[in-house]
């Protein structure tokens, strides 16, 4: 492109707002169309109470996000989701925040359905809607039939409701209606930090505690104009990279499970415990609460507690590669993933996909290697990726993240052994007022993004969370196209995104 | 086939001997609040000021607790001046009423009660519940989950999770009960037959959370349905809420 009306961004990097050019509606849409077209990605868009409409463009290889914004000067504007399907979703978000018609929009549907934050939504709702209640799509005729599940589910799973458009086992069509767990975390935000805001960035979504405190805490870095010490680093990568071990652990268990191959389904339920306790070991928690703190650590993994730590990770990992060379020389079980769930890669790229799912289709994303973070610009990790888009995809991409993760966690804690523990971080200086920094992550399920724009005292005017989820429910309807709706939990799981981080 | 043998003799037999031996538990996990008597400088509100949900109220002598409101994070025990505050190791939190979790920092939690009666040789040996995840993070949710597990292995004290409400005795209940799930949680509630019991897993489902202040929440699980085990937590260790579940059953006692 000759001339871009974006602005360049690093990955936690902050910006006077100033610097952002206002451009036109028009303008605005044809720069995101345009870099959308040259392989570019709609990381994020989204709208601020007084109708400004920021958009985010991630060029993944070239380790720089693209920003813009544009002003509205009435709740409406040519929707751009017929040429750039990745921005469905945040135009309906838009739409039902702050009442901004996305005209032409194929699916103008609530996503979560609530009140919104203005006098009225999209629809003329000033009261919130009844969840669930919208115009599925429905498919016709005779042997046609829709089979229609949740909000509550049949295991200990969070709430969605789910209809499939079926011909005899055959599934046409998935729509899935989210927003249950919809408790406002969003609009908490705005005017913080306030003493909640990391709980709230915490609990986005509780198995991903530390990919969104760690977003989180980066955004409030940048904007305060502080440097955590490369040990802290290192500890942040420990944490997350032992949350995406527990995870992957677990989700592969989960799999197995779901084919009937009990073996690795209950070995990998107790390791992934094992996991879990050696985050509860550094900061007591199970799921890393408190490990994290802006400007550093709340709580340190010191030497001698790194040394400690060695061998039970040598144990965990010696258990999970055993469960888990068990579940890839079943040819039962590899025959059942192969066979299901297919996710074209071009449809993948068209959604704007993240994380394993992603990577499943031979998708090169990861924000720890695309725009490096912590530590690992100085200790990079290496992509993992398939081809087939498949559920075999996704469970082997799993698979060699966990070898690269254990790599990465037995690296860094012989590093941490001999390095001396950093000083307690001090409190944050004022943030920088009308900026805004954004922060990417990579977590477990994939790229977690947190925008935060500062008004003129430094508060949050707004604060803008994307869980990987987001992305990647569309990817779970597509996937389930011509399946088997019996093959509905397998897909599921091969996916297992999260309704609270979706729904916020 | 030799392979799958071979692995199950490598991996070995790991359920908890819980409740005969208190599993090993990380030394810094968070659990009962403790603060010694007379530990407090007159007039000092540090930490109830620093609490994040209002969960710690200061009185002339010393802090009073709300456990159902508390998140077990560390803005309080950072800011007291006397380093007088501190998260005991002790997992037991559960208990019966709402009243029983507020106290002071010296004092002792009533831990919940046996179920008694007709409820105790009904529910003793056989207790299926249906979990409703209603708001929240999903916190909860895993820890529960985590107790099928063979680690755990719930299915020994006769306790299920079931696919249905017509086949449960009670409902578990997750999250602050959020606008959107009021209706599915009342519908459950509903469908479950007579006697039947509701268990409230966390700081959500307890009193809202680190949500209670948000207007798309209710509040906790209270607000929608009697609750007979409150177990606190952001989110409870899965032994505390083993240790709760087993007392209803009369299978652990003090």
């Amino acid at each position: 492109m000759s001339q871009r009306r974006f602005t360049p961004l690093r990955n936690g990097q902050a910006m006077p707002l100033a610097r952002l050019e206002e451009l036109d509606i028009d303008a605005f849409r044809d720069e995101i169309l345009q870099s959308v077209k040259e392989g570019q990605r709609l990381a994020c868009l989204c709208a601020t109470p007084d109708l400004r409409v920021f958009a985010v463009l991630a060029e993944d290889q070239g380790d720089r996000l693209w920003v813009g914004q544009t002003r509205l000067q009435e709740p409406c504007f040519p929707s751009i989701t017929p040429q750039c399907p990745q921005a469905h979703l945040f135009e309906r978000e838009m739409a039902e925040q702050f009442g901004i018609v996305p005209a032409g929009h194929p699916w103008l549907k609530p996503v979560r359905y609530h009140r919104s934050w203005g006098t009225r939504d999209a629809w003329g709702r000033t009261e919130a809607p009844v969840p669930g209640v919208t115009d599925f799509f429905q498919v016709g005729g005779d042997e046609v039939h829709e089979v229609s599940v949740g909000p509550v589910h049949a295991g200990v799973i969070e709430p969605g409701h789910f209809r499939f458009q079926c011909h005899g086992e055959t599934v046409f069509h998935l729509e899935i209606a989210l927003g249950y767990q919809h408790r406002g975390i969003e609009r908490a935000l705005i005017g913080g930090p306030h003493p909640l805001s990391l709980k709230h960035a915490e609990t986005a979504s509780g198995d991903s505690t530390i990919a969104h405190a760690w977003a989180y805490c980066r955004n409030l870095e940048g904007l305060a104009g502080v440097t955590v010490p490369p040990r802290s680093e290192w500890v942040r990568g420990v944490a997350l990279e032992l949350e995406r071990a527990a995870n992957h652990t677990g989700d592969l268990g989960a799999m197995a499970g779901d084919v009937g191959f009990l073996p690795t389904s209950s070995y990998c339920g107790r390791i992934r415990g094992d996991w879990l306790n050696l985050s509860a070991a550094v900061c007591g928690s199970r799921l890393g609460r408190d490990w994290l703190k802006p400007g550093g650590l709340r709580q340190d993994l010191e030497p001698e507690l790194a040394r400690e730590l060695s061998p039970r990770l040598a144990q965990a990992w010696y258990d999970t590669n055993d469960a888990l060379e068990l579940l890839w020389g079943a040819s039962s079980v590899l025959n059942r993933f192969e066979a299901a769930g297919l996710l074209d890669p071009e449809q993948a790229r068209d959604i704007g996909l993240v994380g394993v799912a992603a990577r499943a289709c031979g998708i090169r994303r990861d924000s720890r290697v695309d725009h490096p973070f912590g530590p690992y610009g100085e200790h990079p990790v290496t992509i993992s990726l398939a081809e087939r888009g498949r559920v075999l995809s996704r469970g082997w991409v799993r698979w060699k993240e966990l070898q690269e993760s254990r790599r990465f966690l037995a690296e860094a804690l012989d590093a941490l052994a001999d390095l001396p523990v950093d000083a307690k971080p001090a409190p944050l200086p004022a943030l920088m007022p009308d900026a805004l920094c954004i922060s990417l992550v990579e977590g477990w399920r994939g790229e977690v993004l947190h925008l935060a724009i500062t008004d003129g005292k430094g508060c949050f005017a707004r604060y803008k969370i994307v869980d990987p989820s987001f992305h990647n429910w569309f990817g779970l309807a597509l996937a389930l196209r011509g399946e088997q709706i019996s093959d509905f939990p397998l897909i599921n799981k091969s996916f297992n995104l999260s309704y609270c981080g979706h729904d916020l | 086939m030799i392979q799958i043998m071979l692995s199950r003799w490598r991996q070995g037999h790991r359920t908890l001997p819980y409740p005969k031996e208190l599993p090993p538990l990380p030394p810094r996990l968070r659990g009962l609040p403790r603060v010694g008597k007379g530990a407090c400088p007159p007039d000092c509100r540090g930490c109830a000021e620093a609490c994040p949900t209002q969960a710690i109220e200061a009185g002339p002598e010393g802090p009073r607790f709300d456990l159902g409101r508390c998140l077990f994070c560390l803005d309080c025990t950072g800011i007291c001046p006397k380093g007088a505050l501190h998260f005991s190791p002790d997992h037991r939190l559960a208990t019966r009423t709402r009243e029983d979790l507020l106290l002071k920092g010296d004092e002792e939690l009533r831990h919940a009660e046996a179920l008694e009666g007709e409820p105790l040789s009904i529910f003793r040996d056989s207790l299926k519940l249906r979990v409703v995840s209603a708001g929240g993070c999903n916190g909860c949710e895993v820890d529960t989950n985590v107790l099928g597990t063979l680690a755990w292995d719930l299915g020994r004290f006769g306790i299920q999770f079931v696919a249905s409400p017509r086949h449960a005795d009670g409902m578990l209940l997750c999250g602050p009960v959020t606008a959107n799930m009021e209706l599915a949680v009342r519908k459950t509630y509903d469908a479950i037959p007579d006697p039947k019991l509701v268990i409230a897993i966390g700081a959500c489902a307890i009193s809202g959370g680190p949500y209670r202040h948000q207007e798309e929440q209710l509040g906790g699980t209270s607000s929608v349905v009697p609750v007979d085990l409150f177990v606190p937590g952001c989110p409870p260790h899965p032994l505390t809420i083993l240790d709760g579940l087993l007392r209803l059953q009369d299978k652990v006692r003090d």
